[in-house]
């Protein structure tokens, strides 16, 4: 069942949640909402829930309009960020808390509930929890009795509110892996929120990200991260170094060096602001060729990982750069701290700066 | 995990204990357990046995016929009526207004809990006498009664109304903070995976919240029995009729009848011990479950 999201305020007192939030989230996708605290998202997946009221626009499932349904008509699936298990019921019984409250009319059987119940179980791999309590499980385990509870009632869309949030680095990595495969295997409208761009990137189809009530952009992981449509995307998803700028005549001009704009990043003439990811910066120990270059100081050098990550001073600037070089490429450089190295930016986007003042 | 960190602190916490670094010398340690015992006995311990040395006194003969005395067995009857009255009303109310002051936002919510706190405020006396001036002859409402051959006070309705007044905040106080502690997010579950109101409230809040819910009602119980202030305003203190068992023991003190006085006392006595067991099992009870919400 696909969900539209129509121009959805919220206000709480003085501030704003959400500030006219348009959305559409296709039928069977897994959509990830993406931004940093307080930005709106939780509101969002609570206004779409029907836990939280919108104060002006509406929600649609499927072309129908249910801004003014109950919240237990909706046929929600709820994970809650913090499980939200109910902790005097046995994994058994929370799982079975759905159907169990169903008007005697669409109750099933127990015989049946007790055959629903351990399915989902086994689905979640968690069968053999089934007499335990709530407290007695690890967060990982509690997470995905929470996700079997609220597939119990046969959602037609499942809402995840930050699923994997208090949960410690290794067990989360497992557990979105493990969701994006239930995800393949059941096809239901998922939308879930999170702070962590990782986590977006890698387990949803589609990402909207969030900033401060609005939405910045909507698109693919790979669209999102490799054309960011506002420079508060290019901050938010991975590194980036940003410069001030100036552009004339399609070119930018960043520390003093002219550098000529592709054509599909033209902006026009005035005061801008220049991102270019780590990873796309060149380091090379002799100057070559007429390509723009600037003269940087090594000053620290982070080799831990597949990637060294070096911190390099432009000669006369206080601001760092940063740049990311494989071991490979490292090693042939054999740079030390306090070197001065010549950096060649690859891909560089510019965005008029607003702040400015012209 | 959150378990093995648990003992793991409280073996840490025993070895401070006992470590000579952390402690008071030897002297300092006795003469404050000393004081402290000391203080007990003088006005908790002696007291107590008093009570019960007085009741038994003339024997226990004496003690029976004081307790199966048709105005006692009459007193300790009122006295188990306005209790059983007032404390599931309180215990209703207590449940609901916690539920709108821990779940809900709403207007005038801190003024709510002012209210329900007034009852701890006002001495028992001018709550008594509030409902003198509402309910008796020369009150608001008591033409209209005595016109309807109603009465409230110096009967058995103005002992219930008194009772349940100075018992107001008892179930809603232990409530509030427990129920805030395991905010909404149980309710909001339960909403989404479809349960109606009613049934939120028994197969969720209600189990969630029971042994503060008990501890709740053994407090107000205690204190509803044992109530003199407020119900010896509007009770009239008749013999056989509107004495409780705190009035009667003060009507038997008063006529020098101290067998029967203490008797009766060491029944009320006695009561509160019962009290204070159930308080200590539920007590118990309680911090399991609290710990069970902290692992959660």
């Amino acid at each position: 069942m696909s969900i539209e999201i129509r121009n959805v305020k919220k206000n709480f007192g003085d501030f704003s949640a959400l500030n006219d939030v348009s959305l559409d989230v296709p039928s069977g996708e897994l959509v990830a909402l993406l931004g940093p605290s307080g930005c709106g998202k939780t509101t969002l997946l609570r206004i779409i829930a029907g836990l939280e009221a919108p104060d002006a626009g509406s929600i649609h499932f499927h072309g129908k309009d249910t801004t003014e349904r109950d919240v237990r008509e909706r046929q929600v699936g709820f994970v809650f960020q913090h499980y939200a298990l109910f902790r005097h019921m046995t994994v058994f019984e929370n799982v079975a808390f759905g159907l169990r409250v169903r008007p005697k009319e669409t109750r099933p059987s127990d015989a049946e509930i007790k055959r629903r119940v351990h399915e989902l179980l086994e689905l979640v791999q968690l069968d053999w929890l089934a007499d335990r309590y709530p407290p007695q499980l690890s967060g990982g385990q509690r997470q995905r009795i929470a996700l079997a509870r609220a597939l119990a009632v046969e959602p037609k869309v499942l809402l995840l509110d930050e699923p994997f949030g208090a949960l410690d680095a290794k067990v989360r990595k497992e557990l979105r892996r493990w969701l994006r495969r239930l995800h393949d295997e059941l096809h239901i409208t998922s939308v879930f929120v999170t702070h962590d761009q990782e986590e977006a990137l890698e387990v949803a189809d589609r990402i909207v990200v969030m900033n401060k009530g609005k939405v910045e952009q909507i698109g693919t992981p790979q669209e999102v991260y490799d054309n960011p449509a506002t420079p508060y995307v290019y901050n938010f998803l991975g590194n980036v170094n940003q410069f001030k700028s100036n552009v004339q005549k399609g070119e930018a001009s960043i520390g003093g060096s002219n550098i000529k704009l592709e054509k599909e990043n033209q902006q026009a003439d005035g005061a801008a602001l220049a991102y270019i990811r780590p990873h796309d910066i060149d380091v090379q120990r002799i100057k070559s060729g007429s390509a723009p270059a600037f003269e940087v100081k090594v000053n620290y050098i982070h080799a831990i990982g597949p990637l060294v990550r070096l911190e390099l001073q432009q000669l006369g600037q206080d601001a760092i750069i940063e740049a990311e070089l494989t071991q490979e490429r490292f090693r042939e450089l054999g740079l030390n701290t306090g070197e001065q190295v010549f950096i060649y930016p690859r891909n560089v986007r510019v965005f008029a700066d607003n702040t400015a003042s012209a | 995990m959150s378990e093995e960190s648990t003992t793991q602190f409280s073996k840490y916490s025993a070895k401070v204990a006992k470590s000579r670094a952390t402690s008071e010398p030897t002297w300092i340690r006795w003469t404050l357990i000393t004081t402290a015992l000391l203080f007990l006995s003088l006005f908790l311990f002696m007291p107590l046995a008093a009570v019960f040395t007085e009741a038994l006194r003339k024997g226990f003969d004496t003690y029976i016929s004081a307790l199966a005395d048709a105005d006692a067995l009459s007193a300790m009857k009122l006295t188990f009526i306005a209790a059983l009255i007032a404390v599931p009303l309180n215990l209703v109310f207590g449940v609901a207004a916690a539920w709108a002051i821990a779940k809900f936002e709403f207007r005038g919510k801190s003024i709510l809990i002012t209210l329900i706190d007034l009852p701890f405020a006002v001495s028992p006396v001018i709550a008594g006498l509030i409902y003198v001036l509402i309910f008796g002859l020369q009150g608001w409402f008591g033409g209209w009664l005595s016109d309807h051959d109603f009465k409230v006070i110096f009967a058995i309705p103005g002992i219930v109304l008194a009772t349940i007044f100075v018992t107001f905040p008892f179930v809603a106080r232990e409530l509030i903070p427990l129920m805030q502690a395991q905010g909404k997010d149980e309710e909001e579950a339960a909403l989404v995976l479809g349960a109606s109101g009613w049934q939120i409230l028994w197969r969720v809040t209600l189990p969630n919240i029971k042994w503060g819910l008990l501890y709740g009602v053994i407090l107000t119980n205690a204190r509803a029995m044992g109530e003199f202030g407020a119900v010896s305003v509007v009770s009239g203190h008749i013999r056989g009729m509107t004495n409780t068992m705190p009035l009667h023991v003060e009507i038997l003190y008063n006529e020098y009848n101290y067998a029967a006085a203490f008797a009766v006392a060491s029944v009320l006595a006695l009561l509160a011990l019962v009290t204070l067991v159930l308080k200590s099992i539920v007590e118990w009870h309680a911090a399991r479950s609290a710990r069970a919400i902290e692992q959660n």
